[in-house]
């Protein structure tokens, strides 16, 4: 009914209402770094009609061989002002998706690797959504010659006074909701200056675009009170790390998919096959959902992160966790996958995630049974009795995993695929090569 | 009669004596910032009408245009006096004015217009606004503002208020909805909808959300149970 042509309109007109001096293109590298470029009122309309045209070999996994070029086209349902640009300086933000010069989906653009997956959902019947949980730290600069300093020494639910990292966290919830983020929770975590803001889900593509603009605005709302936010998966030895634990949900357009009233855990079989799904190819997409060298130790035991593959209702250590609802609120029914941490590509973390879960629906895998005992407190060979194994316990480990998946290439496309292990093989060269402080504190006074 | 508001400070001699002789009081300001203490000063009933030239100051005539079409009441008739230079600029600001002089016109012939503009203002041509208590909905401009604070809204939302805010006391269906605000399909399906009223919510405030009410196992209604536009 209103397409194309009054998305367009609203936006231009909006622009000139408002007096927006800057448009914000929007779109993000492989590796979900946010990039951006900006273009006046006056280059606007073209770029709506045409897109930009730019060179795409300088961005991390958009290069090729044959040609440099790429367009960025906006899309206009995500135009959005950005509300700390005060008055009279008024900038506005378009996420956009990448486009070859032929008018053909850029095999590198993370947008699309989603978008493919959410379509086969959709050819399915269902309709797949997110609700991540995003966890990170405040400090106080982002210098890394010294040990990183918090800002507080608060603990999770603490409620102290005058605590400088709450604060930015209000202030940074406040922006969200003016944004039209609302946000279901916000709380300190665990460790100290670590705090976490929980998201109400909505379709996984508006919420990768949210996860884009949460970390910015955490980012943004930090650096004007001159403190720094850090989403680094395991900052602090010795604290837990930051995860992205992310709540999902598979809906047939009013019904949740997830839902048998019947069912012992209230699970159809849907969810079933899904936890199955997750289960199985938990190992060849965690390269994905934990993406750097760093992430592999946020994945240890003795903190909150997962390192058993396994499911369970109420016990924190499994990786797919199936909270439990109250009796009226079925339609709350849901799965929470506790491996992604808040430095992810969330394109390509819930690309994945889906198309392990949409497999385990395809295959109708068996749900192996659920994990009953605190897994922490199991030995090697209990847990083998158990058929339960871990996560791949290094970048390089995963790297071999995701090498090996067929689920993964087919989801990621050949281009992301390819370029992603390339990168990260050479992350990790470069890491083994180092000689850390670990290294130099136990073996050079005795070695 | 209420004065006019007339830029710029001051209006073309022969201008300014045109509209006084035709009994209008007369207010003119220099620049845009200036038009609100003005009308505090010299009205307790707002403007009756403006006359800005365009001719000293383009741009600054253009931005004091928007600023008095963007309140929550805009003023109006606002008659537009361009030099024969400028009638291409006029383009695409349709909103910003209800009529237009070239200068070369007489100032007589201008002071008609503006008789004749006042006349059809009187008939109740207004811009096509929806207000709804605090919720005021430019149809014309697409902008929405709350209690006089403008609300930064995504094209989607926008389209989700201004048609819940059209039928206020009606309950829709999200199936409803989304086939009549959408009306494609969209990756959320029927949840898009909760989704977007909750990202509505927010915007609005705290203090505003409950103009979207939530009807257990139906859907969504704007507003109150039998209430009907004043204009019906």
């Amino acid at each position: 009914m209103y397409g194309v042509q009054s998305q367009r309109d609203y936006v231009l007109r909006t622009v000139e209402e408002r007096g927006i001096r800057f448009v914000q293109l929007w779109f993000t590298d492989v590796l979900g770094t946010p990039k951006a470029f900006n273009i006046t009122p006056a280059e606007l309309e073209n770029a709506l009609d045409e897109g930009m045209t730019f060179d795409g070999s300088a961005i991390d996994g958009f290069s090729r061989v044959q040609e440099a070029d790429v367009l960025a086209r906006p899309d206009l349902k995500t135009f959005q002002l950005l509300p700390w640009h005060g008055e009279g300086e008024s900038v506005a933000r378009v996420f956009c998706d990448i486009f070859n010069l032929d008018g053909t989906a850029f095999e590198g653009c993370p947008r699309h690797a989603l978008r493919r997956t959410l379509d086969r959902a959709r050819e399915a019947g269902y309709n797949f959504f997110a609700s991540p949980e995003v966890e990170y730290f405040y400090f106080a600069d982002a210098d890394p010659r010294h040990p990183p300093e918090v800002l507080d020494t608060g603990s999770y639910f603490d409620l102290t006074v005058a605590d400088r990292s709450s604060d930015l966290r209000r202030r940074t919830v406040l922006m969200l909701e003016e944004m039209g983020i609302p946000v279901e929770h916000s709380q300190h975590e665990d460790a100290p200056s670590q705090h976490e803001i929980d998201l109400r889900y909505t379709d996984a593509l508006t919420m990768a675009d949210t996860v884009m603009t949460v970390r910015l605005v955490v980012k943004e709302m930090a650096q004007q009170k001159g403190a720094y936010a850090s989403f680094m998966p395991k900052p602090l030895a010795g604290v837990q790390g930051s995860g992205m634990h992310t709540h999902l949900s598979l809906w047939q357009g009013e019904r949740n998919a997830f839902v048998d009233p019947d069912d012992p855990y209230g699970l159809s079989t849907v969810a079933h096959q899904f936890i199955a799904g997750l289960i199985r190819h938990a190992p060849e997409i965690t390269a994905v959902t934990n993406q750097w060298v760093n992430s592999y130790k946020r994945l240890v035991s003795g903190y909150e992160a997962p390192i058993h593959i396994s499911w369970a209702r109420n016990n924190r250590s499994a990786l797919v966790r199936v909270p439990v609802v109250k009796h009226a609120k079925v339609d709350s029914t849901r799965l929470e996958y506790r491996a992604p941490d808040s430095a992810c590509n969330p394109y390509l973390a819930f690309a994945v995630i889906l198309a392990a879960g949409l497999r385990g629906i395809e295959e109708r895998y068996e749900l192996p049974p659920e994990a009953d005992a605190n897994l922490f407190a199991l030995s090697p060979h209990e847990l083998a009795a158990k058929g339960i194994g871990t996560l791949p316990s290094s970048l390089n480990d995963a790297v071999d995993q995701m090498e090996r998946s067929k689920l993964l290439a087919d989801t990621l496309g050949e281009h992301v695929f390819e370029w992603f292990i390339r990168n990260k093989r050479a992350e990790w060269t470069e890491y083994k090569s180092e000689v850390t402080q670990f290294e130099l504190d136990r073996y050079l006074p005795t070695l | 009669m209420e004065p006019l508001l007339c830029f710029p400070d001051p209006l073309p001699a022969a201008l300014t004596v045109a509209l006084r002789e035709a009994g209008h009081t007369l207010c003119a300001v220099a620049r845009p910032e200036m038009v609100d203490a003005a009308e505090q000063a010299s009205t307790k009933d707002g403007w009756g009408g403006a006359v800005v030239s365009t001719v000293e100051d383009p741009s600054e005539a253009m931005a004091l245009c928007r600023h008095v079409r963007r309140r929550e009441v805009p003023v109006a008739p606002l008659l537009l006096v361009v030099a024969p230079h400028q009638i291409g600029d006029l383009a695409l600001r349709d909103e910003l004015f209800d009529d237009f002089c070239v200068l070369a016109t007489g100032a007589g012939e201008i002071a008609a217009r503006l008789e004749h503009l006042l006349w059809r203002a009187g008939q109740g041509l207004r811009p096509d606004i929806i207000e709804y208590g605090p919720l005021a909905l430019n149809l014309e401009t697409y902008q929405a503002a709350v209690a006089g604070r403008v609300l930064d809204l995504t094209y989607m939302e926008y389209e989700l208020l201004r048609f819940l805010a059209a039928h206020p006391g009606k309950v829709f269906t999200r199936e409803t909805l989304l086939s009549r605000v959408w009306g494609y399909e969209y990756y959320g399906g029927a949840r898009t909808v909760d989704v977007h009223v909750r990202r509505l919510r927010a915007k609005l405030g705290e203090e505003h959300a409950h103009l979207i009410q939530t009807v257990r196992s139906v859907g969504y209604r704007f507003g109150q149970v039998g209430w009907l536009p004043a204009s019906t």
